[in-house]
């Protein structure tokens, strides 16, 4: 293992975590780690189909993305109010939910815009989770407003004490946007330094437009150094490295009660959106397969039992899909409800 | 009797005092200015932001989801254009989480004409507003109303757009804020900051009380039979003097909220006098008044004696800065009194 971070400020870090034979992590959360990997890669796959074939108008989500996105689900502080975890996400998120706990039901709910959504109603697309009883905001469409939104639940869990902290994610491409920089900005006052973990994943598209034609920064994570914050490039393709960089980031943004900004590279597998044909892009590194290897090397999964996995939740995730069917669409006199808060609610 | 600055200030007092607002900022609003009109001064939770209006607005947001009660100023409306999709979010949220979230904020802004502010300090927000679902949108006339909807934004459930009348934040109410001491000097004495130094000075406030005016209710502001004027804002008091001094008998409806809108009130006033006039100075096309003419011809066309008419301001990029482009970009006193002649007088 590469030694912990360097205690200067500003200055980003090294990676933690460098491929070596020996495992970091113990058995169990490793195997709990690739189980929910690959169910999330299964629940997407089963979105990806039922948009297919016409059982949803949309899909949107995150495979390629699961060896960040469970660990992080993993290490969230989950509740309500701000002595937990706030959580602002985008639409790529469904491997952190998962690994929160969540039921993948509701994701198909959601795909097929069932009145039983329970995060929308049948009212938003796939992937746009919401959850008030795990602080996870409404996610929506916008690419970048996450980020400004961030600093204000920060705030809040400041004056709160106790180590609950804000997380939010993006993607690169959204990082062009002005409210990436009005989070780095608003997360650092001098001060007045907010708990925020800032996470893009960068997949290197937006759509169908590649990073390098568009920015110019090498690293996304160097653009936190100019706000006095630490910062950090990982690979997100490796939930080991994930899991151990998050947690050292995370450690410090709960107890420093300052922000951290993390850049996790990882892989775009379906392509941006079922706009752009959700089909599986065979160039670019495959998390599950590069674990599943790793975790046949060190004898901790065989093929068989990898395989076993894959079955089990390709078996329960079409069963729920199949029940999905059946369940109600919303009523037309609902398009009004919840425009505004009741005094009851 | 209180100006109508003051009057906010004193509300967001009783707010942070009473109404739990923990988070009075934008840009300026903090010590040593308390804001470019002075309607933030000397209040314990105010502080300065970034010169962000996304922040801003995002930061407001942020606050509400996480329990907070934050009340957010843009420091003019016309830089409010480059937040609209997070006024948008705001507007949907609770929606889009089929009732999950609901945001308790509240953002005020200065609007409109009256102070030769050229391109940049003269926008109206009133029509863009009422274009973004979700939100509760009100606008006073006067210092007292000023103050009671402040006070009921400061107890909503759900966003509320407080729209400032920026010509209309120096002109003393002709009723107290309740609570306030009888004489002027002695309230600018408590409660505005001094010139020069002003690190050492706190405001003495004075013993307020929760007067408010609820949101969705309009106020006769001049009764009438001959005719219905309905007007917000800075054009409010325009409309009750062209009535007096046309001399017609007309019935002004001041509508303080925008969203909600006291529909009966405009409704039973339209079919007492059969003609309506709606006033504002937001420009003209797909202007909220174009609404509020397109229901009355809807619901009450058999009752009119006329076709309904709207006021506004000229669809023009902008409002020039020489008093003759301004004056000629916005209702007027001498434009309403015509109108409102013009609509007595027409007949089939």
């Amino acid at each position: 293992m590469a030694p912990r971070e360097r205690k200067l400020k500003a200055v980003p870090a090294g990676p933690l975590v460098t491929h070596s034979d020996e495992l970091p992590l113990d058995k169990k959360l490793l195997l709990q780690m690739h189980e929910l990997m690959v169910k999330t890669r299964v629940l997407e796959e089963r979105l990806i189909a039922m948009y297919k074939s016409g059982h949803g108008y949309f899909w949107i989500g995150g495979p390629g993305e699961e060896a960040f996105n469970v660990p992080l689900g993993l290490l969230i502080k989950k509740g309500r109010g701000p002595a937990f975890d706030f959580l602002h996400f985008h639409y790529r998120q469904s491997g952190t939910l998962l690994a929160m706990g969540e039921d993948p039901i509701n994701s198909l709910r959601q795909m097929k815009n069932t009145a039983t959504d329970p995060y929308s109603g049948g009212r938003n697309f796939a992937g746009h989770f919401s959850k008030r009883d795990w602080n996870i905001v409404p996610v929506s469409s916008p690419i970048e407003v996450q980020y400004a939104m961030a600093p204000g639940t920060a705030l809040v869990q400041k004056r709160h004490g106790g180590d609950g902290i804000t997380i939010v994610t993006g993607g690169d491409a959204g990082t062009a946007e002005g409210d990436f920089a009005s989070c780095l900005i608003w997360s650092s006052r001098p001060g007045n330094e907010l708990p925020v973990l800032i996470i893009v994943t960068n997949n290197r598209w937006g759509i169908s437009t590649s990073y390098n034609t568009q920015q110019s920064a090498a690293r996304l994570s160097d653009r936190g150094v100019a706000f006095q914050m630490r910062t950090k490039t990982i690979d997100g393709n490796d939930p080991i490295s994930a899991y151990l960089e998050l947690k050292e980031a995370m450690e410090y943004v709960r107890t420093e009660r300052k922000p951290y900004l993390v850049e996790a590279n990882v892989s775009r597998l379906f392509g941006h959106s079922s706009a752009s044909g959700a089909n599986y892009v065979k160039e670019e590194v495959d998390c599950i397969t590069q674990f599943e290897e790793r975790l046949e090397e060190q004898g901790l999964l065989s093929k068989k039992d990898a395989q076993a996995v894959r079955e089990k939740w390709n078996e329960q995730i079409a069963d729920m899909a199949r029940a999905v069917k059946d369940e109600p669409q919303p009523d037309p006199a609902t398009i009004f409800d919840h425009t505004f808060a009741s005094e009851e609610t | 009797m209180a100006n109508m600055a003051q009057a906010i200030r004193m509300a967001l007092h009783y707010a942070e005092e009473n109404l739990g607002v923990t988070d009075i900022f934008g840009e300026d609003v903090g010590a040593p200015l308390g804001g470019v009109f002075t309607a933030i001064q000397g209040l314990k939770t105010a502080w300065n932001t970034p010169l962000d209006e996304r922040g801003i607005i995002g930061m407001a947001m942020g606050l509400a989801m996480g329990g907070a009660r934050p009340v957010a100023e843009i420091q003019f409306c016309d830089y409010i254009y480059n937040t609209i999709d997070l006024l948008k979010l705001a507007g949907n949220t609770c929606w889009a989480s089929i009732g999950q979230w609901n945001l308790p904020m509240v953002v005020m802004t200065p609007v409109g004409s009256g102070i030769r502010g050229s391109l940049y300090h003269s926008h109206s927000f009133d029509a863009t507003a009422t274009h973004i679902p979700g939100w509760k949108i009100v606008m006073p006339s006067n210092p007292l109303d000023a103050y009671g909807l402040m006070i009921s934004a400061c107890r909503e459930k759900n966003p509320v757009m407080y729209l400032k009348p920026k010509a209309l934040l120096r002109i003393k109410g002709e009723a107290p804020i309740p609570g306030e001491p009888g004489d002027d000097k002695q309230l600018s004495k408590m409660i505005d900051a001094p010139l020069g130094d002003r690190s050492k000075w706190r405001a003495q406030w004075p013993d307020l009380t929760a007067y408010a005016v609820p949101i969705g209710k309009a106020r006769i502001a001049r009764p009438g039979g001959q005719l219905t004027v309905v007007s917000y804002g800075r054009t409010l008091p325009l409309c009750v003097k062209a009535a007096e001094t046309t001399g017609l008998d007309a019935e002004v409806i001041d509508l303080r909220s925008l969203w909600p809108y006291d529909w009966e009130c405009i409704k039973e006033s339209v079919k007492k006098t059969g003609r309506v006039l709606y006033v504002n100075e937001d420009t003209e096309v797909t202007n909220f008044g174009e609404h509020l003419v397109r229901r009355t011809v809807d619901e009450l066309f058999y009752e009119l004696m006329a076709p309904p008419r709207l006021l506004a301001g000229k669809f023009v990029p902008g409002i020039g800065l020489a008093d003759a482009l301004e004056m000629a970009s916005v209702p007027q006193l001498g434009d309403i009194s015509e109108a409102m002649q013009k609509l007595a007088a027409e007949a089939p």
